[in-house]
């Protein structure tokens, strides 16, 4: 059977502006994925908990309030705690140049900033997948 | 992949090889079926597994989010498995059951996975029972099963559970003539949710009699509940009927009678799947034969077919 990329898309943080993060889980969808949807307000807590128990092959998470540089690297490290840094973190969002460069470094997959097409993430996941097996 | 040591943490209460091992069976890995073969009997033999179904946005996701409270509170460990559509042009699948499950982050003692239905006519995906195997095998004592209530889900979700829930709204009063002979029939529990709108007490009386003319004679008359999951409302009154109701289907061996009945289909489905997937092995030696029609070919391929059960049957398609 054919195996089919399992992605989670979250939506961290206070803010409510969701529109971003459906967008990219129905084009996701649309490419054929498995997408779990989560929603507002989730903790990192909450994200990695859904990410092991779904045995996602990536995360998605969308921040627009400014809180990339805590959210990312408390998801990375939760990741890390349960032995799951095989899952690979991506995002979008409103995300300076420089702290994106930095997540980067610090393991976060490829970020997507305002203006991005959905074709662009749907291919960054599907080479990834690709790679990896 | 060692089984053995996926199996030594499953006994540990490892999530993390729980939700590997069933990524595996979903996706009808050999390794996955061979621990399913290796671990049936390691199975928690008591587990029961409880469907909810019902028509789209009667609210069953937000029910099954204030019940799991009462499971997690009652049992040492509650799996959820929510079974949504997948596309049948991308093969894409959404799944937001999770959307309206906010409780089940408050207990460790839960576990939950979403489904995607995949090729499957039903509303389960054809892996699911393998799917509960492995909570089986992870001695999960309760299992709820969430099924997208179209079509023929109800039947579905009758073969894979031990008792049925099926969920309706008030509005769903003048449906009902249409659903009866499917949703009526499988129902053990009825729940009829949002009572904080109009006419749900109506909707309880025409359930209500309409059982009693159908089941009459029996010793079993499913009970009618009216909840409403958004305030909380009669969710403890439908807690207690549910443990009634599993109660009195284990001291009356329907459970035990549906397990057996299961298992069997369970090898017919098996064996179905050996067949085709060795016909279509054969097929596909046969591609041009023009002179021959539909039915000299296949008797053809029954004379020299030779089923294989050997690991690889399973890697085929």
């Amino acid at each position: 059977m054919e195996r089919r990329i399992k992605v989670l898309v979250a939506k961290p943080g206070l803010d409510g502006h969701d529109r971003g993060a459906k967008v990219v889980a129905s084009a996701l969808t649309d490419a054929g994925m498995e997408v779990i949807y989560t929603g507002l307000h989730q903790t990192p807590e909450k994200i990695v908990r859904t990410a092991i128990e779904e045995d996602v092959d990536a995360i998605g998470l969308s921040i627009l309030s400014g809180a990339h540089m805590t959210i990312f690297p408390k998801v990375l490290k939760l990741l890390k705690d349960n032995k799951r840094e095989d899952i690979l973190l991506f995002g979008g969002g409103i995300i300076p140049k420089e702290d994106m460069i930095e997540l980067e470094k610090m393991g976060v997959g490829k970020l997507f900033g305002p203006g991005s097409s959905t074709k662009e993430v749907v291919d960054y996941l599907k080479n990834w997948f690709q790679n990896k097996k | 992949m060692d089984i053995e040591n996926i199996f030594q943490k499953f006994q540990k209460r490892d999530k993390n090889s729980l939700s590997r091992m069933i990524t595996l069976v979903d996706n009808e890995d050999p390794y996955g079926i061979e621990f399913l073969k290796r671990f049936y009997t390691k199975r928690n033999d008591s587990t029961v597994r409880i469907g909810i179904t019902g028509p789209p946005g009667v609210g069953k996701s937000s029910l099954l989010n204030k019940l799991v409270e009462n499971f997690a509170k009652n049992y040492s460990f509650t799996s959820i498995v929510a079974v949504d559509p997948s596309s049948p042009f991308t093969g894409g699948s959404l799944l937001g059951d999770r959307l309206r499950m906010d409780n089940i982050y408050k207990f460790e003692n839960l576990f939950t996975r979403s489904v995607a239905s995949r090729g499957s006519l039903g509303g389960l995906s054809s892996s699911t029972e393998n799917i509960l195997q492995v909570l089986e095998i992870f001695k999960s004592d309760i299992i709820l099963v969430e099924t997208v209530g179209v079509g023929q889900s109800e039947l579905d979700v009758m073969e894979v559970t031990d008792m049925v829930i099926v969920v309706l709204v008030p509005e769903s009063g003048d449906s009902i003539q249409a659903l009866k002979s499917g949703i009526m029939e499988i129902g053990d529990i009825f729940v009829v949710n949002k009572s904080d709108r109009e006419g749900s007490e109506r909707v309880v009386q025409y359930l209500n009699s309409s059982l009693k003319m159908k089941k009459e004679g029996k010793d079993f008359i499913p009970p009618v509940i009216s909840v409403s999951a958004k305030e909380g409302k009669n969710i403890d009154k439908l807690y207690v009927e549910i443990e009634n109701v599993k109660n009195f289907f284990i001291e009356k061996g329907i459970i035990a009678r549906k397990k057996s009945l299961r298992k069997k289909k369970e090898v017919r489905d098996i064996l179905r799947d050996i067949f085709i997937k060795s016909i279509d092995i054969e097929l596909k030696n046969m591609e041009n034969k023009k002179d021959l029609s539909p039915y000299e070919i296949a008797e053809k391929i029954f004379q020299k077919i030779d089923f294989k059960i050997s690991e690889d049957i399973w890697k085929e398609g």
